[in-house]
Formats: structure tokens, C-alpha cells, sequence
């Protein structure tokens, strides 16, 4: 049998590919990584209201080098732009439409994720006493909807999706689909079930390259 | 006529002692108070406890204060930023201790204090390290954890501009941690980058009613709107 010959999605693909299923009128947060990405990849045809914790809701792409405005940062601090209709509140009402079910989606970077839709994001020790949780674990438990974006193995080869979390968790049982430069894959009653693969990657060679046990869709794309 | 603008910064820093609690708004450099930050140091206070989101960046504002080794315990949520080299530094170094909280729950626990809550239940760390040896609580089938309320002894401010009434508004994403944090102290101390009139502010927009403020200085902002690249750049190095 030939080894699988296949293209890995960049980064920015990765954004669009995800960009393509945010529904017309959502309200979602974007964390930092691959999901910062995804901002820049929404088409105009929708009106999808992007939130930052820092209380924006309604924000733009990356400003021109020439139209940066220092009072405007989302929360991985990054310059960005405004949207007709955004608006500015603090904390606690930012806080409020994470933890109160308000935001429809929030797409979170991850350094592994369970079948079981557990996902680690914030930490790579237990004994790492001065990690960095920012608002991951309220996105991660507020919002209607948790999709992963993240490359599907570490630099290293290791597999990102696997049957138990070894990191901290940043919450279990919440993650519902997983983007990554290989395939999108659902977590459906405690199995990955993949939803569609990049071209030429066979199911052998993407559960090989997986930690947990796979179930295709039947009419998977290929 | 009240009037709580006073005429320099260390004027408004005026009887910080020792050990106090001090909030400091801003989320990364946006609408942190830098001048009456720094203020502290020629201030004196030590042995302070700070609650901000980050923890500095650079050699300026919050990680000078840091630096100046006025400060003993931070609690914030994201410590850890590129930059923030100071603060990496005194935590090696045990020279500071640290408490984690998620950002959502520290600005609960904020609002909480100014709002005379004195705890409340949330989802957020349920099932998590960051919620050991916390009362967990079950409401209609979901567990929740028990956060208390975290109130501060002085809380520093940046709106962007205010009146002798202590009214303030805010700029774009400057209004972050700085709105709750006003209410949450006993001495809120602002920073403001323009002032006005008493009774100029428009009264549907004002964000920060003036009985939650007690002292304002005003410091220009250090940057030029008008050169918007170049104070980018300058934001950028003050990060």
C-alpha cells in the first residue's frame, strides 16, 4: 500500500475553512492562535458580530499600518477595526454574554482534546505555577457552541486528539467539533467522528495520526 | 461645590499605606493608568497586594512598580504575555506570589465587591485544578463553584475624560477592567486623559457615575491620535 499523499491546510485555510460554517448572524468570540485567523477570513455576505473580551462586540479585521488606532485591541492585544453596530462595554457585562449563554460560538486553540469533548488549553504542567488562564475557562463553559481550531499533531508528531487529556483542563465535556489542517472532526457522545478529511489522506493515515479511535460519517469528504 | 480634581499626581496617590490592596485597570497597555502607576513608586507604599488582569509588560507602568519591589502578591488572569519579563523574573525568583484567577470570575469578583455581593456560584474552573478545595454547589443539575468577592483598598483608573464630579467616560476598549474596578475600591483614584466641566458630560453616556470616584488627576495622554501609526508605535513600547 502507497503512503497517503496529501496537502496539510495552512493556517489561513484553516481560518477559512471554519469561516465557511459560521452562520449568518452569530455572535462569536475568537481566541488567540489559529482563531484570531478566523476574523480576517469572514465573508461581507454575512453579518456575524465578533466579540473580544476586553468589551468589543462588533469588531474588524486588522487595521492598515496606517490607520491604527491604539485604543482598540482585541484580546490577544492585537490592533484591530470596528464594524457598523459594534459597541464598547466593560468587563463584567463581556463576562456576562460568555457566561450567561449569550455568545453563539467561541472557537479556542487547544494543546489537546478528549473524545469526550474535555479540552486542555491553558497550561502544559501541573506543576507550572504561573500559568496564563486569561478568559479561556468562561468561553470554554459559557458559550452555546465550542469548536477547536489547532494543528492535528504537535510539532513533534504527537497526537493532539486523544482518548484523555494529560494536561490541565480548561474544562470537560465541552468541545463539540475540532478543526484542524487535516480533517474537521465532531465529538459526538464520547467519539471523534470525522466529518470531512484534506484530499488524499486516507482513514488509515488520519488514525494514525490520531490518539483516540476515529468513526467516519458515510459520505465523509475526501 | 464638590470638586475632587486634584492638582498632581502625587496629590491623588496621598495616604497609601503600606500593605494595602491596590486594582489596577486596564487590559495589556489599553486604558492602563500609567502616570499615577509609577506615581506609586515615588509614592512609597510597600508590601502592596495589586489585582489587575496582566502582570506588565516592558519596564513601564505596572512592571516598574514591580521592579521597584513594592509589590508582594498579585492576583491576576493572564500573567504571562510576551514582554512580560519583569514580572517572569520576581516569580522565578519567589519574590512574588501569585494567585490565578479566570479572567470572567475576576471580573465577577470585582463587580461583585462594588456591588455589596459578597460571593457568588459560578460554571467557570468546575472540574478543573483551578477549582480545588472550593465549595461546589449544584443548581438545577449543573455544579458551580463558590467565588468570593474581591474588594481593594484603592483601585487606579484611566478613563478618558472626567469632571470635577468624578463622572467619567471611557475610550473604546480603555473602558475593560477600569469601570468595575471604580466601584469595587474605597479610594478610586483616576487618571483621566481630558477633563471637563462639571456638569458637561452628556448623562446618557456617562459610564462611571462620580459617587464611585474620590480623586482625579488629569494626565494628557502621552500619545498623538492625530500621528495614529506613530502612537501605535509608542503604545507598542510602552507595552
Amino acid at each position: 500500500m502507497s503512503p497517503d499523499s496529501f496537502t496539510p491546510l495552512s493556517r489561513r485555510a484553516m481560518a477559512k475553512r471554519i469561516a465557511e460554517d459560521i452562520q449568518d448572524g452569530w455572535y462569536v468570540n475568537l481566541g488567540i492562535g489559529i482563531p484570531t485567523l478566523v476574523a480576517d477570513a469572514l465573508p461581507d455576505s454575512k453579518d456575524i458580530f465578533l466579540h473580544s473580551e476586553n468589551g468589543i462586540l462588533g469588531f474588524g479585521p486588522a487595521p492598515d499600518p496606517d490607520h491604527v488606532d491604539p485604543w482598540l485591541i482585541n484580546a490577544g492585544k492585537q490592533h484591530v477595526t470596528l464594524r457598523p453596530g459594534a459597541s464598547f462595554f466593560h468587563h463584567a457585562d463581556s463576562f456576562a454574554m460568555i457566561r450567561g449563554g449569550h455568545l453563539d460560538l467561541c472557537i479556542l486553540g487547544a494543546f489537546e482534546v478528549s473524545s469526550d469533548g474535555d479540552i486542555a488549553n491553558w497550561s502544559t504542567s501541573a506543576q507550572d505555577m504561573a500559568p496564563a488562564v486569561g478568559g479561556a475557562m468562561d468561553l470554554a463553559v459559557g458559550a452555546k457552541r465550542v469548536w477547536v481550531a489547532t494543528e492535528h499533531t504537535t510539532r513533534e508528531g504527537a497526537p493532539k486528539l486523544v482518548e484523555q487529556c494529560h494536561y490541565p483542563l480548561t474544562a470537560p465535556g465541552v468541545v463539540s467539533r475540532i478543526y484542524t489542517n487535516l480533517a474537521v472532526i465532531d465529538v459526538e457522545n464520547g467519539h471523534f467522528v470525522v466529518r470531512d478529511m484534506v484530499s488524499g489522506l486516507t482513514p488509515e493515515g488520519l488514525q494514525k495520526l490520531t490518539g483516540a479511535k476515529l468513526y467516519f460519517r458515510e459520505n465523509v469528504n475526501a | 461645590m464638590i470638586n475632587k480634581q486634584v492638582r498632581s499626581v502625587a496629590d491623588a496617590l496621598e495616604g497609601i499605606r503600606d500593605g494595602s490592596v491596590v486594582m489596577i485597570g486596564g487590559f495589556g497597555s489599553v486604558g492602563q493608568p500609567d502616570a499615577i502607576i509609577e506615581g506609586l513608586i515615588e509614592q512609597g507604599a510597600r508590601n502592596l497586594t495589586l489585582i489587575a488582569n496582566n502582570a506588565g509588560s516592558g519596564h513601564v507602568g505596572l512592571a516598574k512598580l514591580l521592579n521597584a519591589g513594592r509589590v508582594s502578591r498579585i492576583i491576576c488572569s493572564y500573567p504571562r504575555s510576551s514582554g512580560s519579563v519583569v514580572f517572569e523574573a520576581l516569580f522565578q525568583a519567589g519574590k512574588l506570589d501569585l494567585e490565578i484567577v479566570p479572567q470572567g470570575t475576576l471580573a465577577e469578583r470585582i463587580r461583585a465587591a462594588g456591588a455589596g455581593i459578597p460571593a457568588f456560584y459560578t460554571p467557570t474552573t468546575v472540574g478543573t485544578i483551578l477549582a480545588k478545595g472550593k465549595e461546589h454547589r449544584e443548581f438545577n443539575g449543573r455544579t458551580y463553584v463558590l467565588e468570593e468577592a474581591l474588594p481593594a483598598d484603592v483601585a487606579l483608573v484611566e478613563a478618558w475624560t472626567a469632571d470635577q464630579f468624578g463622572n467619567c467616560v471611557y475610550r473604546e476598549s480603555g473602558r475593560n477592567f477600569n469601570a468595575i474596578m471604580a466601584t469595587a475600591a474605597k479610594l478610586t483614584i483616576v487618571q483621566a486623559c481630558n477633563m471637563t466641566e462639571a456638569g458637561t458630560l452628556d448623562p446618557e453616556a456617562i459610564v462611571t457615575p462620580g459617587l464611585f470616584v474620590q480623586r482625579i488627576v488629569h494626565v494628557p495622554e502621552r500619545t498623538l491620535l492625530t500621528d495614529s501609526s506613530a502612537s501605535a508605535e509608542t503604545r507598542k513600547q510602552a507595552a
